[in-house]
């Protein structure tokens, strides 16, 4: 039996330890906001917070996250909350499924420099690929989010 | 006939999966399509197939016959309705229809969800809003003369009022009006406004159901191992690894189904979860009948068909005489340009729940064309069509890949051989692997100019794997539909023709966004700027007059293109981008326009080169699609466009060998990323024309326009994509 902490709620489950933490979330925690994208760990749609460290959760055995918090998209992340808004705001989405991985991208970001430039946000988003091409709109709600913090 | 009844009081409405109660409104749409028209010309028998239902509580219900997979339709359609109704639009509920006649044509593709829907969300608004005044005037016992409606209420001109919700039971019982009177479109609150995406927030929680997160009590996970070559079959295969894989369940051999939309076939792992079902189908070893398609080589077929290209073809088109203005020619410009077979790769790969009880089936799954599903898993079961329900998921990206239902036959056949719930997912690499691809092509043209510059005449030879062929096997050249978007240009040159050259298939061809006007676009615009050089002209005023004067070109399609339409957005998108101004030194541009899915799309592309690698600074989209409906949806589609025509641009790639396809990931089958973005700025064109194409149009532009400006930079032309194998990205 492992035990994972997914937003704050403890889950025994009953896997092989090298299952990728992806299908454990998906398939047996039944938390589907995580998507499948490559598998491969490069296109970022898997991206979970794993003790606030953006990891692609398809590449990580499922062993290596017991005992440490993840946050998933339907989780609860300060700046995960104030970028959801951002993303809403600016209709950021066109087909939605990689958002989620895209969002704990930028919630990962925020978490470590609380005013990124242009080249900040590449760098910590060029892991995420959106086939719909929504990327310039996930820059503007990364500066949106980061300007609203600034006005409190 | 009124095309839209009330069908408040019909049994029938439980049927289309609204409860009873309420105002409800029906339409037959076919009567505002073309197509349908002309097979439905017997309307005396009323078949509705679009719905709206008012509640007492207010709420509004729409049924949303068209799939969502980016393309913001339920967006679209809602903000329509609200609009015309004087509704409230937060009150609206987006109900997904199931795949099913009854809700008219339902294949989201081809761009035409709003241009086919808008007239009669606009007429059942219309008429709901006229109903609810009329049932208020009741009431109160006035002319409904001194009554309006605003925002989900009725006002009398004394200041009472009735929310909507409150005229329902009065309203159910009138009939519908025989006139109606639209809204002035300068009073639309939504229509043609920047309106927030219904689905916005589902999409940024994690709580959007997609086809692969839909779960059902004791569902099990299957994948799928199927042949390396297009075709072939399984000639023996050995599952005793595959099984000791914890997990698995069960490994079983899925045949070949040989139809359009049939499974590949292959051997299923089916798990008790997606990780097990991948790690079983690694494990299995199978002995393949690699069959016919094995042969195919894409370099040398490239050959092939660029030799089939520069010999005589068969005539798609003849006009005046070309090869008289060729000996005539003051000069003569020829080239051949080649573009590979691009791959679909939606972010959420093809996959699929059945669950098939006795002769009955039921099926979650994110589909575009959910009657086409329905149709294929009948036939597949043996059973009649009202027995199968496919329920429409959201879609992860669709581009084309998902009208195809291959996907939904084999979770069917799954289910009904293990007589259980299951989802089959693809792999990433199944998905690049097994594909209907974009076409491979070759073109060759050919064109005289004479002294003051003017083409006099046009030749345009190509040879590309037919759509045709994925339905009828055997076809080895192109399609009529493939040769009129060669064929149609809006050039105004008087000798032109246009010739096809020998092309099989050995894979299988599938349409992706933007399908023909892909290769078509490319060569039309990097010739046309080959041309404007050879005829040392501007590239924006060559191809201003190559277009010619105004004019309504006569075409077979019911919606003829409008040549200053088509100048005008070439125009602004070159005003937007300050054409002929000094750019940073370093720097360049290139233009291209194209007429495609009746709308009328410019791209001015800026770059700078460094270390011999492009980058794309900066992209100005002009559109014109008509009156428009949701302005942020359609500037999303360019921007996205913008980024998918890029991915191709610099990347997009795919080879076989030995007849099984060479790319397997995002790895090898790259896409663009946010590093390499450019600003994308667009301008909509205002206008009250028809609704025409959005999703698609978009994208046949980039390439041309990023060729044309690395052109202008270094003088060097690149005749094909991507430009990745140039060492240019």
């Amino acid at each position: 039996m492992i035990t994972l902490q997914i937003n704050g709620e403890k889950h025994k489950i009953d896997v092989a330890p090298e299952m990728p933490l992806l299908w454990a979330i998906r398939d047996i925690v039944e938390l589907t906001g995580t998507k499948y994208g490559c598998g491969i760990g490069i296109c970022g749609s898997c991206k979970v917070l794993l003790d606030n460290s953006p990891v692609q959760s398809c590449m990580i055995p499922v062993s290596a996250a017991e005992g440490k918090n993840v946050i998933t998209i339907e989780g609860v992340s300060k700046n995960l909350q104030l970028l959801q808004d951002s993303w809403t705001a600016l209709n950021v989405p066109q087909c939605g499924f990689c958002q989620p991985g895209q969002l704990i991208a930028a919630t990962a970001l925020l978490d470590k420099i609380s005013d990124p430039t242009d080249e900040d946000i590449n760098e910590a988003m060029i892991g995420n690929i959106c086939r719909c091409g929504t990327y310039q709109r996930i820059k503007n709600a990364i500066h949106r989010t980061v300007e609203l913090k600034k006005q409190g | 006939m009124n095309p839209i009844k009330n069908i408040s009081r019909r049994t029938f409405v439980k049927s289309v999966g609204l409860a009873s109660g309420g105002l409800i409104l029906a339409c037959n749409t076919s009567v505002f399509s073309d197509k349908e028209k002309d097979e439905n010309k017997d309307l005396t028998n009323f078949n509705p197939n679009l719905f709206v239902q008012l509640n007492s509580d207010g709420s509004l219900i729409l049924i949303a016959s068209r799939s969502e997979m980016g393309n913001g339709v339920r967006t679209s359609l809602t903000s329509v309705i609200a609009d015309e109704m004087d509704a409230d639009w937060t009150k609206v509920i987006v109900q997904q229809a199931v795949g099913d006649a009854k809700y008219g044509d339902q294949n989201t593709d081809g761009s035409r969800s709003v241009r086919y829907l808008y007239e009669p969300m606009r007429k059942m608004g219309a008429m709901a809003r006229a109903m609810l005044i009329t049932a208020a005037a009741q009431t109160w016992k006035v002319p409904v003369t001194e009554c309006t409606a605003e925002n989900h209420v009725v006002l009398h001109s004394s200041g009472k009022k009735i929310a909507y919700g409150d005229l329902v039971e009065i309203a159910k019982n009138l009939e519908v009006p025989t006139e109606i009177t639209y809204k002035n479109p300068k009073d639309f609150k939504y229509i043609g406004k920047k309106l927030r995406g219904v689905d916005t927030e589902e999409y940024s929680n994690g709580s959007a159901i997609f086809g692969m997160d839909k779960r059902l009590p004791n569902m099990k996970f299957a994948a799928m191992q199927r042949c390396p070559v297009t075709f072939g079959t399984v000639k023996s295969f050995d599952k005793t690894a595959a099984l000791k894989v914890a997990g698995v369940i069960d490994v079983i051999e899925i045949p070949r189904i040989a139809k359009p939309f049939g499974t590949l076939g292959g051997i299923a792992v089916i798990a008790s979860n997606t990780w097990a079902a991948f790690k079983g189908k690694d494990a299995l070893k199978i002995e393949w009948d690699l069959g016919d398609n094995a042969s195919y080589d894409s370099e040398k077929y490239m050959k092939q068909i660029t030799e089939n290209v520069h010999k005589q073809g068969k005539v798609g088109k003849d006009v005046g005489n070309v090869n008289k203005a060729f000996k005539n020619a003051h000069k003569i410009v020829e080239s051949t340009y080649q573009l590979p077979h691009l791959a679909h790769a939606p972010m959420e790969v093809p996959n699929a729940v059945a669950w098939v009880q006795g002769d009955s089936c039921e099926v979650w799954a994110p589909t575009q064309d959910p009657q086409s599903a329905r149709k294929e898993v009948a036939d597949y079961l043996v059973t009649p069509e009202d027995k199968v329900t496919i329920n429409v998921t959201f879609l992860g990206g669709g581009f084309g890949r998902k009208s195809k239902p291959d996907y939904v036959v084999e979770a069917v056949a799954i289910s009904k051989a293990i007589n259980a719930p299951v989802q089959i997912v693809w792999t990433r690499e199944d998905d690049i692997k097994h594909g209907y691809y974009h076409t491979v092509s070759s073109q060759y043209l050919k064109a005289s100019l004479d002294k003051q510059g003017n083409v006099t005449g046009w030749l345009n030879r190509f040879a590309l794997p037919s759509i045709a062929s994925t339905f009828s096997p055997g076809v080895d050249y192109p399609a009529g539909f493939e040769i009129s978007s060669a064929a149609n240009v809006p050039f105004d040159i008087k000798n032109m023709k246009v010739e096809v050259g020998q092309s099989p298939a050995y894979v299988r061809i599938g349409w992706l966004r933007s399908v023909i006007n892909i290769p078509h676009g490319f060569s039309q615009n990097v010739f046309a700027d080959e041309l404007a050089v050879a005829a040392g002209k501007d590239p924006l005023d060559f191809r201003l007059n190559l277009i010619g004067k105004d004019r309504i070109e006569e075409t077979e399609d019911p919606i003829k293109y409008n040549t200053a339409r088509l100048k005008n957005v070439l125009k602004l998108a070159a005003k937007n981008a300050n054409w002929g101004k000094p750019l940073p030194e370093g720097h360049a541009y290139g233009l291209s326009v194209h007429y495609s899915f009746y709308s009328y799309v410019a791209s001015v592309v800026e770059i700078s080169m460094a270390f011999n690698k492009v980058k794309v600074h900066n992209v100005y989209t002009v559109i014109d699609c008509g009156q428009t409906v949701n302005k942020d949806t359609i500037k999303a589609q360019m921007e996205g466009a913008a980024i998918f025509g890029m991915s191709l641009a610099f990347y997009g790639k795919i080879t076989a060998k030995n007849g099984a396809i060479e790319q397997s990931n995002y790895s090898d089958y790259k896409m663009i990323r946010m590093n390499e973005i450019p600003k994308v700025h667009v301008e909509i064109v205002e206008s009250t024309e028809i609704p025409t194409g959005v999703g698609e149009p978009g994208v046949p532009v980039i390439a041309p326009a990023i060729v044309n400006a690395i052109f202008k930079l270094t003088g060097k032309r690149y005749y094909n994509l991507p430009l990745s194998d140039y060492g240019l990205v």
